[in-house]
């Protein structure tokens, strides 16, 4: 019989997945039962799994069903083997079908293009890194034209820098550090990409560039931690840069904001009052266990009446913009998925939301694109918390627009 | 088949495009490049019909920009041999008569490259007339046949090219060899290579340099000013209420002839 570890073709595998634990595989079937698109894969994960080790590697490389994952990581917290397939599995799986000449599909293509090219995955020029800042009314300390030591070096990483959407949360943090005090510092136009918490949806090569390239970048300047918006960019640098030997202390917003409500919640003054829900991302909820501090910051605006969806905290339903899945929804549309986004302001609706609240900069467009699909343009606002925090510390730049 | 396919630099219109102080030209400071979109499809062409019919893909692009991305990049995606050709000035794009006398100086020269075919984008963003190509041939002694979008392996020592005319009208041509044909589109879109290979391309990639006699670059014509495109007419904006909005437009249209 062939298995993973006597087929040849898998020997990457076994090298890829530490621990070899893919070996373990019991075949339950736990992964493709939660998989929010395995109904719509050819391939789901465990069928995935059962062909590698069968030898029927060719099949599953040139699948549609490989470039539908978008890494909501709910098969992997939930494998009894604690098997890495968003992680590990998949993105190897991907890396190894290119290696072969397999091509991902088109958009996605050009987004490792425009990330090898221009440093970000909107393809704009790094010149207009600082874009956002124009109209910017607190001082920005841009480290790469005067450098000094700062508490934190703030990456502010691609759609806050570019995203028109995403831009007004990122002048609202700009003033929210500020309001507290923080001595903080950007990188300018030397910012570039960081990579994705699935190492760039296969595109290995991509991001251990990308790696080595920020690792020189940060190791110019003096902080004492990174504080990123960007779910996935915290999860690449707190998970996969320390694989490659880049190391840095590392927070998302949201908990770095949480270790300081003793200086926040005075500031809140005031009240936002709405209905709110709070949407679990897949890169700080399920990844890296961040589900209390949202809430906890949420809790502390007055007038904020927080309920839960359905499907919360572990349990909760992925925007379906992860691994890669922002440029993959044509592609999975095609192929007979949903766009997950569209389900899940549809379950913020039922549970009598107003406001749905995001932490992830992918969220923003993909939640409010949704809301004119499902009929609830006006009805459900889409906000990230940072937002909600500035309007009731009376800085939002949104409510005064 | 043995191909030879050129590869041009064109400024990449992410960056804005600044004019310099003499006011008749780009200000090269400014700008970045990118592969040359046509030559990109030219690329695909030759490595497609070296997949199907066996034979050999050798690169050739004038030292220009950051060519050296793009020929790495061609290396990784399956070209067999990179030919650079030294240029000097910086801050002047070779013009397409220099560029063609270059190139085929190159081409001529280089021993065991032998090309039967020479594939080139038929026009660049800098270069809209797609001069290059016919001017290359000229050059070569070679016939030349441009605006392709595809071409197929042929009998005796033939290719099947698919030329496209105005009114996307197609015209299937057959081709003796040695030609160059000005490509358009190649029978797919530009392969992705994975940056692994790029990588790996730079570290075992050796480009071979051609040096060429400096070439004759009085082309007749002279840039007396480069200037941003300058609105002629500024839009009517039409303000007032939806009623008021709606019974300008409708009489705007009447105006164009647009309606009755």
């Amino acid at each position: 019989m062939t298995t993973l570890q006597t087929d040849p073709g898998m020997e990457f595998l076994a090298q890829r997945v530490d621990g070899d634990p893919a070996f373990g595989c019991i075949q339950c079937g736990t992964c493709a039962a939660s998989c929010p698109l395995g109904a719509a894969m050819e391939y789901p994960p465990r069928q995935l799994i059962l062909q590698a080790r069968s030898g029927n590697l060719d099949k599953i490389l040139s699948s549609a069903s490989l470039w539908m994952c978008v890494g909501c990581h709910t098969c992997s917290s939930r494998c009894p083997r604690g098997i890495e397939l968003a992680d590990d599995l998949w993105p190897a799986l991907r890396d190894r079908a290119m290696q072969e000449g397999i091509q991902p599909p088109a958009e996605l293509q050009e987004t490792f293009q425009n990330i090898f090219k221009y440093g970000n995955s909107l393809g704009e020029s790094a010149r207009k890194r600082l874009d956002w800042a124009k109209e910017l009314d607190v001082p920005l300390r841009d480290l790469s034209k005067e450098p000094t030591a700062v508490e934190v070096l703030w990456l502010v990483c691609d759609y806050p820098s570019y995203y028109p959407r995403n831009q007004v949360v990122t002048r609202d943090f700009a003033r929210v550090l500020t309001a507290l005090g923080v001595r903080w510092g950007v990188l300018g136009n030397k910012e570039k990409a960081v990579g994705d918490c699935d190492r760039l949806y296969g595109e290995e090569g991509l991001f251990e560039m990308l790696v080595e390239n920020n690792k020189k970048l940060f190791d110019k300047y003096q902080f004492e931690k990174i504080v990123t918006l960007d779910a996935h960019s915290y999860r690449a640098l707190e998970h996969f840069y320390p694989r490659y030997g880049a190391e840095y202390p590392v927070e998302h917003y949201t908990s770095y904001l949480a270790d300081r409500l003793d200086l926040l919640k005075p500031l809140l003054t005031k009240p936002v009052k709405a209905t709110v829900t709070y949407h679990d991302n897949c890169c700080i909820g399920r990844r890296a266990d961040i589900f209390d501090q949202p809430r906890m910051l949420l809790e502390a605006i007055p007038g904020v009446k927080l309920v839960e969806m359905a499907r919360n905290r572990e349990n909760a339903l992925c925007c379906g913009g992860g691994g890669g899945g922002m440029w993959l929804d044509g592609h999975i549309v095609e192929h007979g998925g949903q766009r997950l986004s569209d389900q899940r302001v549809r379950q913020a609706a039922e549970v009598g939301a107003e406001v749905l609240a995001v932490s992830c900069p992918l969220e923003l467009s993909r939640f409010e694109d949704s809301t004119k699909v499902a009929g609830l343009e006006n009805k459900l606002l889409v906000r990230d918390i940072i937002e909600l925090l500035a309007e009731s510390m009376d800085l939002g730049e949104k409510e005064k627009q | 088949m043995n191909i030879a396919v050129v590869v041009r630099q064109v400024p990449d219109l992410v960056e804005p495009l600044e004019i310099d102080a003499s006011g008749t030209a780009l200000d090269m400071d400014e700008v970045e490049f990118l592969i040359n979109e046509t030559d990109d499809h030219a690329l695909e062409q030759a490595l497609l019909l070296k997949e199907s019919g066996g034979g050999s893909v050798t690169v050739v692009a004038i030292d220009f920009g950051e060519v050296d991305d793009v020929l790495y990049t061609a290396a990784a995606k399956g070209a067999d041999r990179i030919v650079k050709i030294p240029y000097d000035d910086e801050d002047c794009p070779p013009r397409p008569t220099e560029a063609a006398a270059m190139i085929a100086e190159a081409v001529k020269d280089i021993k065991d490259i032998d090309a039967e075919l020479v594939l080139v984008g038929s026009s660049a963003h800098d270069e809209l007339e797609g001069v290059l190509a016919p001017l290359l041939a000229i050059k070569l002694e070679l016939p030349y046949l441009g605006v392709i979008r595809g071409v197929k392996p042929g009998e005796g020592g033939q290719v099947t090219a698919f030329k496209e005319f105005p009114g996307a009208a197609m015209a299937q041509m057959n081709v003796k060899l040695p030609a160059v044909l000005g490509i358009l589109a190649a029978d797919q879109p530009p392969r992705y290579v994975p940056v692994s290979r790029i990588r790996a391309a730079m570290k075992s990639t050796e480009f071979e340099e051609k040096e060429t006699a400096a070439a004759e670059t009085e082309t007749g014509v002279t840039v007396l000013r480069m200037y941003h495109p300058e609105p002629s007419e500024r839009a009517e904006m039409l303000t007032g209420s939806e009623d008021d909005v709606a019974a300008r437009l409708a009489e705007i249209l009447k105006e164009k002839g647009v309606i009755q």
